[in-house]
């Protein structure tokens, strides 16, 4: 350790800073929670995540959290009918333990990408890792330090689970498209436009990914080599980029809007909240 | 007005706060009161300075705790009956009062391979596009001022500095390594004596940077996901091993 010889202050939380440095991460870490509590609410309801007034057909609305649906349960209040599930009813040999909700078979995916996210990386090491909590402010005092090359070495799945994402991106597009249908009936609703909006923002997040910056162009030393023509795997990195600058507004914005969408869809499907739409004029 | 100041005094072996109060002016910044301080108070207080203009990164200190030029931190950035503590910075030894000693950081410069030039091209010259060095002029906005080095926690509280070369040359890294006419390879050093993996991006080292130069993101994250590429991705490993490129 420093000797603290220039009037510093030492060890944990020390700072001399006079600032309200910890406003910052204390409303990131609790913003975040807010929502990690409320997504695994969500998830373990298994049920009214999905409307379409009661009509069969192609089209109506599906939570962001249950999509896709991999098996459902569709005797309970708010499901979608059996031939949404791309294997149908959940199998007798599933585990008792486990509750029975779609949900919980994907949100892994997406927390994943989230997690290992340069920009999530940065606040949550800031807020609940306090590593440290602010700028030129002590740390958690730890023996031996050792930043992302021990365990935390996993982080650099981060681009594997990039591919998942543009996975969700697609699925949840065929959702916005399905929101526009009920019973097989061209409309529109408040909920399709709010599940259009959706895989837009979570587009505007993905596309805007340090791995993906560095694929798709970042990784070259030189852009326009050999003939100083300009190429569009340039173009491509500068659009990223551009996207990029503004990476924690798209993460946030993204993850806000994913979590109304499914409140929405839950209040509508529950009877709580009215629709406007033109499938019921 | 008058304004009160909190100026560490000391040197390696001990030292203190001593207050102070000065008459300032409208559209004064730190450096000035700490001259001011130097002509009527103390004139053996040690400030290091040169340009007055936050271009030769000289003055670095912490002003109310936050890394930052004195030079270039106007007075009336703080409440007027707030007393503005200024020290040296913490990450490296202290000389005297507000001078501290940043050798280490010309001795990390010197670890770094210098640009291995490219061939010629076949009419003799040197090509290079703007398109393709713009990534890398932000870096060269760097004025050397150590900011960010003194705020990087990994030196700071950690005292690494046996394990991470730090923020200002991770930019030095990364504007070699993106050379459009650079032919070697610092990945492996990069990853091991520079210690890529010991930032954990949370990037203090940006915020303070007085150039803005975007450290962590167009600097430190390109070149963790090079060392990915190399070390920790499968797929391009096999690429690589089917197809022969490095
Ligand atoms: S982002 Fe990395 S280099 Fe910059 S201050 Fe944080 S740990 Fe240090
Ligand atoms: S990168 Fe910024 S903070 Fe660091 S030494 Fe250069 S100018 Fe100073
Ligand atoms: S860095 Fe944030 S999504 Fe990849
Ligand atoms: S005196 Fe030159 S940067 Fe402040």
């Amino acid at each position: 350790m420093n000797q603290p010889t220039g009037g510093h202050k030492q060890g944990f939380l020390s700072t001399n800073r006079e600032d309200r440095w910890w406003i910052e991460p204390t409303l990131t870490g609790l913003g975040f929670i807010a929502f990690v509590v409320y997504t695994t609410w969500s998830m373990l309801q298994g049920e009214y995540y999905w409307w379409s007034a009661g009509q069969e057909g192609f089209g109506g609305y599906l939570s962001p959290f249950y999509s896709p649906l991999i098996f459902i349960n569709p005797t309970v209040a708010g499901a979608a009918p059996a031939a949404h599930a791309w294997l149908g009813s959940f199998p007798g040999w599933w585990p008792s333990l486990i509750p029975m909700t779609p949900a919980i078979l994907i949100l892994a995916g997406p927390l994943s990408f989230r997690l290992t996210c340069y920009y999530y990386r940065k606040f949550y090491y800031r807020s609940f890792f306090l590593s440290p909590p602010g700028c030129a402010v002590g740390g958690v005092t730890q023996k031996n330090y050792s930043g992302e090359t021990v365990l935390l070495v996993i982080q650099n799945i981060h681009r594997y689970t990039l591919y998942i994402a543009f996975g969700i991106i697609a699925v949840l597009s065929y959702d916005a498209v399905l929101s526009f249908f009920r019973d097989g009936k061209l409309g529109i609703g408040v909920g399709s436009i709010i599940l259009l909006i959706n895989p837009i923002l979570l587009a505007g997040y993905t596309f805007g990914c340090h791995a993906l910056r560095h694929l798709s162009g970042g990784r070259m030393d030189c852009f326009s080599c050999p003939n100083g023509k300009e190429k569009f795997k340039h173009k491509l990195w500068k659009g990223i980029s551009s996207l990029n600058d503004r990476h924690m507004f798209w993460a946030w914005i993204s993850m806000i809007w994913v979590a109304f969408a499914d409140i929405y869809v839950r209040m509508v499907a529950m009877g709580n909240w009215t629709d406007f739409n033109t499938w019921s004029l | 007005m008058d304004r009160k100041f909190k100026v560490w005094r000391g040197n390696k072996k001990s030292g203190e706060f001593i207050s102070y109060s000065v008459a300032v002016e409208q559209g004064m910044v730190v450096l000035d009161a700490v001259h001011r301080i130097q002509t009527e108070h103390a004139s053996d207080l040690a400030v290091r300075w040169n340009c007055k203009a936050g271009k030769c990164g000289s003055c670095s200190v912490e002003i109310n705790g936050k890394p930052k030029l004195a030079c270039m931190t106007r007075l009336n950035d703080y409440r007027e009956d707030e007393e503005i503590t200024i020290q040296p910075i913490k990450a490296f030894p202290i000389i005297k009062d507000l001078v501290a000693d940043f050798s280490w950081n010309y001795e990390q410069n010197k670890r770094i391979q210098p640009l291995k030039i490219r061939a010629r091209d076949k009419d003799g010259n040197h090509r290079m596009f703007q398109r393709d060095v713009e990534r890398i002029q932000e870096f060269r906005k760097c004025i050397e001022c150590f900011l960010c080095q003194d705020v990087c926690h990994v030196l700071r509280d950690h005292n690494k500095k046996d394990k991470f070369i730090g923020p200002r040359f991770m930019i030095r890294l990364a504007s070699l390594e993106m050379h459009p006419l650079d032919e070697a390879d610092r990945i492996p050093a990069i990853k091991e004596e520079f210690g890529a993996g010991m930032c954990n991006i949370t990037r203090c080292c940006t915020d303070v940077c007085p150039e803005h130069i975007q450290i962590t993101d167009n600097g430190i994250i390109p070149l963790k996901e090079r060392v990915v590429d190399k070390y920790y991705d499968p797929v391009m490993w096999l690429y690589r091993k089917i197809f022969k490129r490095n």
